[in-house]
């Protein structure tokens, strides 16, 4: 959107003191009727069983209030900022400054995470958060595939991960394999599972696609539950076997690898080596996906997320197009439920419920459907966030809640909601969010 | 009729429940010609086309494509994406149907998409960044580069195609269309919306497609100046059956075609006799 054309309709905005006040009267109103027995009056169980209540019309009247004065606040920085997704508001300085933060934050990001076992090496919290969110950031990446490139929904992408984690557990548990033998089978599996998930989908498109997904995670957690012989059911899996330096375990027995080099075990030793094993498999799923975003496949997975018909008319074969994006997709989260597996020691299906489709899913949503620095941002932001709010106790959902709100407000496409093209002849631009579809299917 | 059939459309007939949209049409597009379908709104030219080109299956005739090579290829056997990928059929859509969050440029790249991935080795080559795959997709580049610059582009390909003017994005819906190098290009109104500047644009970018890449022509049109100043044969449509068929001049003639358009719409009916005239 031009400045010329957004200023018009700011202006056109009613913006009088008395627009303001009306505004923020009706906003009073609905409070006082939301809070009025919420907040008015106070009942709890009495010494005899009995219902005592009491009223607390002090607190209504000031809740009251706040809510009129900050509705007035509200209006006044609105019509101060001017529409919020009008982003040609933004002065040419701030958008510079934008840039350059842009072009610099995936090198800094990069070399701060290369560095964070080094500045926290004393901190066991600090590194296994770390180690959550880079497990986050690969799912996130992972996921991308399907959702932000190829533009399918896919509400069960934790089905691939639990196929992961329980392929290298019980290869692990069973026949003694190794990690890194499990870690390619692990992949490989998952992706064998979601080609068999794109079949019956290939036809499905927007809503319809999304329950089916959401089903086949469902169905995925139920089969694991209930082969108890295989799986173990609810049980779970122990005593994962945990991973080796190539062979070299962890551990302080005399082939370990602390006493090899001379040096005093420490339990740290292994979380580091953790970090370093998801960083350089997160940062191996990055590179292909911004490679494969650049071969023809990829190119293809965009535009069927951009118009599936011209796709078809244009000789490509969607569905293959569709079931290698899946199974790419899958795949990457098979390597991450490897990488869990083995992390944990132990896994059983509470660890793949749907909660945790939902949110790698808000996390590709958050960042920016497409965009490989959104989805590493909005991990951090969600997983560490959420750490972060820990202090707050039962406010913590609350507030990570309408954090996610505003953030949604302010962003509507996602952090990072351009689109780098994957190739130019002059100008390497990006493309504003409005133009790129999110997919239906 | 003589010479050379590209594509032969033999009694085709397509049903919708009990409407009959197209009953038992038949007509030949002669190789390196500009044919042109029309007919009044609803005459069943987008039927046919959608038939041509693999959208529908037809529920009964035969489509036959005749390649340069010899070969002849059953279009109603096919589905949409093979009849572009085997038969070398590209099409264009009335209402454009560009990717508008891809640069210009990367409209052509996905249109040679199935070139791209034989070189590059079903993505395996691509993905370890061999030089052959570097040298096609450079080739493929310059291909694109060199469509921009025919329609005139060049100086937009980097901007996204859904930023450009109406009448640009259909200029790139034809580049991209030609992009799949074929050998019948199927149009579906591509003067829809142009003023008279740029549809006389469009006629000199269609005659130099048919002279110089030497690829068919079969267009859907309203446009009676771009129909009666390009086309080498006329076929008109009315109510799913042709009613007749010629020369742009002897179609203009043609008291059938002069009634069903008069029948239809009367402003067309006036256009088709005024234009050239």
């Amino acid at each position: 959107m031009s400045a010329t054309s957004a200023r018009p309709s700011h202006a056109a905005q009613p913006s009088g003191g008395a627009f303001i006040l009306k505004k923020a009267l009706i906003s009073a109103l609905v409070a006082l009727v939301l809070f009025s027995l919420m907040i008015g009056v106070r009942t709890e169980a009495g010494p005899q069983g009995g219902l005592i209540y009491w009223t607390r019309f002090g607190d209504l009247a000031a809740l009251v209030a706040t809510v009129f004065g900050g509705s007035i606040i509200v209006e006044l920085l609105r019509q101060w900022w001017g529409p919020i997704d009008k982003d040609s508001l933004v002065p040419k300085p701030v958008q510079s400054a934008m840039s350059f933060a842009g072009r610099w934050l995936a090198p800094a990001l990069l070399v701060f995470a290369f560095l964070v076992p080094v500045i926290f090496y004393d901190q066991r919290y600090i590194l296994d958060l770390s180690i959550l969110v880079l497990t986050y950031v690969m799912l996130g990446w992972g996921l991308n595939v399907v959702v932000g490139l190829a533009g399918l929904l896919d509400l069960g992408y934790v089905a691939f991960y639990a196929v992961g984690a329980y392929s290298y557990a019980l290869l692990a548990t069973n026949f003694g394999l190794s990690f890194w033998v499990c870690l390619p089978l692990a992949g490989i599996l998952a992706a064998f599972w979601g080609v068999l998930l794109g079949f019956p989908v290939l036809r499905l498109r927007g809503d319809y696609l999304a329950i089916v997904t959401l089903a086949f995670g469902e169905i995925i957690r139920l089969v694991i539950i209930n082969w108890q012989s295989l799986t173990g059911g609810p049980n779970g899996v122990s005593g994962i076997p945990r991973p080796t330096m190539f062979g070299i375990p962890l551990d302080n027995s005399d082939s370990g690898l602390a006493a090899r080099l001379g040096i005093e075990f420490s339990p740290t030793h292994r979380l580091v080596f953790l970090f370093y094993l998801i960083l350089a498999m997160a940062l191996l799923t990055n590179w292909v996906t911004i490679r494969l975003r650049r071969l023809p496949i990829g190119r293809a997975w965009e535009a069927l997320r951009e118009d599936e018909v011209a796709c078809r008319a244009l000789g490509i074969n969607t569905t293959t197009t569709k079931l290698t994006a899946f199974a790419t997709g899958a795949m990457f989260g098979g390597f991450a439920g490897a990488f869990f597996a083995t992390r944990q020691g132990f896994i059983s299906p509470e660890s793949f419920t749907f909660q945790e489709s939902a949110l790698v899913l808000a996390i590709v949503v958050l960042g920016g459907m497409g965009s490989q620095l959104g989805v590493a941002l909005a991990a951090l932001t969600m997983i560490g966030g959420f750490e972060l709010f820990r202090g707050l106790d039962q406010y913590r959902m609350l507030v990570f809640g309408i954090a996610m709100v505003l953030l949604m407000i302010w962003r509507p496409r996602g952090l990072i909601g351009h689109r780098a093209p994957t190739v130019f002849l002059e100008r390497n631009q990006a493309i504003s969010s409005d133009l790129v579809k999110e997919g239906h299917g | 009729m003589s010479g050379d059939p590209i594509l032969t459309v033999d009694r085709l007939m397509m049903r919708f429940g009990g409407i009959i949209a197209v009953n038992e049409l038949s007509f030949t597009a002669e190789r390196r010609k500009i044919t042109a379908l029309i007919g009044p709104n609803g005459a069943g030219k987008t039927t046919v086309f959608n038939c041509i080109t693999g959208f529908y299956r037809p529920s009964g005739g035969a489509i036959r494509l005749a390649h340069d090579d010899g070969r002849t290829i059953q279009l109603e056997r096919l589905n949409d994406f093979r009849i572009a990928k085997q038969a070398k059929v590209a099409r264009t859509f009335q209402n454009i149907r560009l990717f508008p969050g891809m640069t210009a440029l990367e409209n052509l790249m996905v249109a040679q998409h199935n070139a791209l991935m034989r070189a590059s080795g079903l993505t395996v080559l691509g993905l370890l960044g061999l030089p052959s795959w570097r040298e096609a997709e450079r080739r493929a580049i310059d291909l694109a580069r060199a469509w921009l610059d025919r329609v005139g582009l060049l100086d937009r390909a980097d901007d996204a195609a859904g930023n450009l003017p109406y009448g640009d994005q259909r200029r790139l819906e034809i580049a991209r269309a030609m992009c799949t190098e074929p050998a019948l290009l199927c149009l579906d109104e591509p003067a829809a919306g142009l003023n008279a500047r740029e549809s006389g644009g469009l006629n000199e970018l269609l005659l130099s497609i048919r002279n110089e890449q030497g690829t068919s022509i079969l267009l859907i049109e309203h446009d009676m100046s771009v129909v009666m100043e390009i086309s080498d044969h006329v076929v008109v449509m009315d109510y799913g059956v042709k009613i007749a068929e010629g020369t742009p001049q002897a179609v203009r003639d043609d008291p059938k075609v002069i009634a069903a358009y008069l029948g239809a719409d009367e402003e067309e009916a006036i256009a088709v006799m005024e234009s050239g005239t």
